[in-house]
């Protein structure tokens, strides 16, 4: 029997699950890009698959806190997969062809999954590590298939469908990209939102008690893990589709632990860390490659560390700050190591002062709050 | 009366030290069993053994006739055995809705689902709301798990283990650390029970084991001392003295 209160807790189980406003901001904001960023497609393509792989490990990394520093070995295979059947015409469609490399990525992923069931963080860091290596050793040693270290040349990427041809602008490609990122965020989406994916979090937060609630632990952990590595196989086979070509960097160590970057600048737990944080990613990475092309990794770990030890916001602007002030002035890579070793050193005294910001910023969300409470309840 | 829950021979070693050193149990179905004993005699260890969280070293486990000394812990919950924890195990970030929707759901076998959404299923809704209810987390049922008072979190502890609706209950000291006002409402659940339900008690206040238990047994170093119904085992002058001698002197 249906009561009040039944109806209330299903609503609010089912309001968890509703779309916010920020969320069609997001993806009026991607499909706009289309339209608007038109000389822009080839950074866009590649922050597409970026998002793709990202939501991939944040599946497995914030929903069920499995972390991996070897998820390009799924990459990787995806990517493979695609270039070869391209190439030797197995599967002429490209969107079948994805589908295809995403399931070989999905097999290794099971197969692999059992390695990371048992033991901790670091145990896991280096099972996934070595996948990853293995799978880069193996593409090295079968040059005859995977064209070893000059990569697989020779990819003819048929049209899309029977019937959208990659152009030369890269706005079939880039369009194709956020079409499949977008179906698979949906699907994402509702698997984070079905009973598996709140056993997903359960797992994370307390797996004794998941299994004594009759959670099989284990079973969850292999269809997560195998789920995530079929996202980050299309990823990587929609990589391999949009360039006609792999080579071995797919499978590189670099490649996971960017992966991983891109997440902390994101954000783990809500699906869109990966995406914002792909976005966030590439477009510094784009921007500091055009302003210090020497340098711009030194700018990267910068803005890590201060991401790290300050927290997103203030680390984001301490970061701009600093790289501002050295552009002006012209700072040499040795000055700015001062700069930095210095805020290294007054940490304590510039954590003190941020904690006294977000002190008074929470005193005026407060006033505000009781201020918007007064007037609502104000007498008429 | 036939057997709920039994074990035959049970032995746990940790190295060269024996935790439990052959213990067989009987709890008889529908019994208010209270396994009592001195701090590290053994008690959350059987438990451990019992619910699969540890492999025993020998011995076997019955749970109602059948043996599960090899069974994995999440089959044993699914065949009627679920537990409690002496120190809280919740899902500190999800809400008690939440969490008693999981054990339900995985109970009714819907908790694998993934092209469903969590609240979609009208009979899981009704029970979460009716096991709430009941343990009186209807007022902070949105709330994280890990906000909520202690005495709370004990209750969703508690509610978490009813929600697998269990045939055999092994609770593992429910009131440890819940503040004396707070106490009585813990304990009328539990005494709330239904008949049919198995309840193995671990606990360490005498107030409560007496009030509540049917049969006690007295575990000392890992092995069973003295079993039987409660004025017996209060009489027995050796229990007064490894263990009741303690309690009645302070």
């Amino acid at each position: 029997m249906p009561t009040p209160l039944t109806e209330q807790v299903a609503r609010h189980l089912a309001a968890r699950a509703r779309w916010g406003a920020l969320e069609y901001a997001f993806w009026l904001a991607a499909l706009a890009s289309v339209f608007l960023l038109s000389g822009r497609y080839l950074i866009l393509t590649e922050i597409a698959w970026l998002a793709l792989f990202a939501l991939s490990l944040d599946l497995i990394l914030g929903y069920a806190g499995i972390i991996s520093l070897g998820h390009a070995a799924f990459f990787g295979l995806g990517s493979y997969s695609a270039a070869l059947l391209a190439k030797h015409g197995i599967i002429h469609e490209p969107v079948l062809a994805l589908f295809v490399s995403g399931l070989a990525a999905a097999l290794l992923g099971f197969a692999t999954s059992f390695l990371v069931l048992r033991g901790s963080d670091l145990t896991r860091l280096m099972v996934t590590l070595g996948v990853a290596l293995i799978m880069r050793e193996i593409a090295n040693q079968i040059p005859q298939v995977t064209g070893g270290a000059d990569g697989l040349q020779g990819v003819v990427v048929a049209p899309i469908l029977g019937m959208f041809e990659f152009d030369i602008f890269g706005k079939v490609a880039y369009v194709y990209c956020l079409i499949v990122l977008f179906v698979l965020f949906l699907l994402a989406r509702r698997v984070v939102y079905s009973p598996f994916g709140l056993s997903l979090r359960a797992v994370k937060g307390n797996p004794l008690r998941s299994a004594s609630i009759g959670i099989s632990v284990n079973a969850r952990l292999v269809a997560v893990y195998t789920f995530a590595a079929f996202y980050a196989g299309v990823a990587g086979a929609l990589l391999a589709q949009t360039t006609a070509f792999a080579s071995l960097d797919v499978f590189s160590l670099e490649r996971s632990a960017d992966l991983l970057l891109v997440l902390i600048i994101g954000g783990t737990g809500y699906l869109y860390g990966g995406l914002i944080g792909a976005v966030a990613f590439k477009l510094i990475q784009d921007a500091l490659a055009t302003f210090d092309p020497q340098y711009w990794q030194y700018w990267i770990g910068l803005l890590l560390v201060l991401l790290v030890l300050f927290g997103r916001i203030y680390g984001a602007a301490i970061a701009v700050a600093v790289f501002a002030i050295s552009y002006w002035l012209r700072l040499s890579f040795f000055e700015c190591a001062v700069i930095l070793l210095l805020i290294g050193f007054g940490y304590r005294h510039i954590r003190r002062w941020l904690d006294l910001v977000d002190a008074r910023v929470a005193d005026l969300m407060r006033g505000a709050r009781s201020a918007r409470v007064a007037f609502l309840q104000r007498k008429p | 009366m036939p057997v709920a829950l039994e074990t035959v021979d049970l032995e746990k070693h940790f190295g060269g030290i024996a935790a439990v050193a052959g213990v067989s149990l009987k709890v008889e179905k529908g019994a208010r069993h209270a396994l009592i004993g001195p701090n590290g005699a053994g008690k959350t260890t059987v438990i451990n053994l019992l619910t699969g969280v540890l492999r025993p070293s020998a011995g076997r486990i019955l749970l109602e006739g059948e043996d599960i000394t090899l069974l994995e812990a999440y089959k044993r919950v699914q065949r009627g055995l679920a537990r409690t924890f002496q120190i809280n195990q919740l899902f500190l970030d999800l809400t008690p809705l939440e969490s008693v929707g999981l054990a339900i759901a995985e109970r009714m076998g819907t908790g694998a689902q993934w092209w469903r959404l969590v609240g979609s299923s009208p009979p899981v809704v009704e029970e979460i709301v009716e096991i709430l209810t009941r343990f009186h987390l209807t007022d902070v049922m949105y709330e994280r798990t890990g906000n909520l008072p202690y005495g709370k979190q004990r209750l969703v502890e508690i509610a978490l283990a009813i929600a697998c609706r269990p045939r055999v209950l092994l609770l593992d000291e429910p009131a440890a650390g819940v503040p004396e006002d707070e106490r009585h409402e813990i304990l009328a659940t539990v005494a709330a029970l239904p008949a049919d339900v198995t309840v193995l008690l671990i606990e360490h206040d005498m107030d409560i084991v007496f009030s509540f238990a049917d049969r006690i047994s007295v575990l000392v170093n890992g092995a069973l001392f003295v079993d039987g119904p409660p004025e017996e085992v209060a009489r027995d002058p050796r229990v007064k003295a490894v263990y009741l001698g303690e309690s009645l002197d302070a």
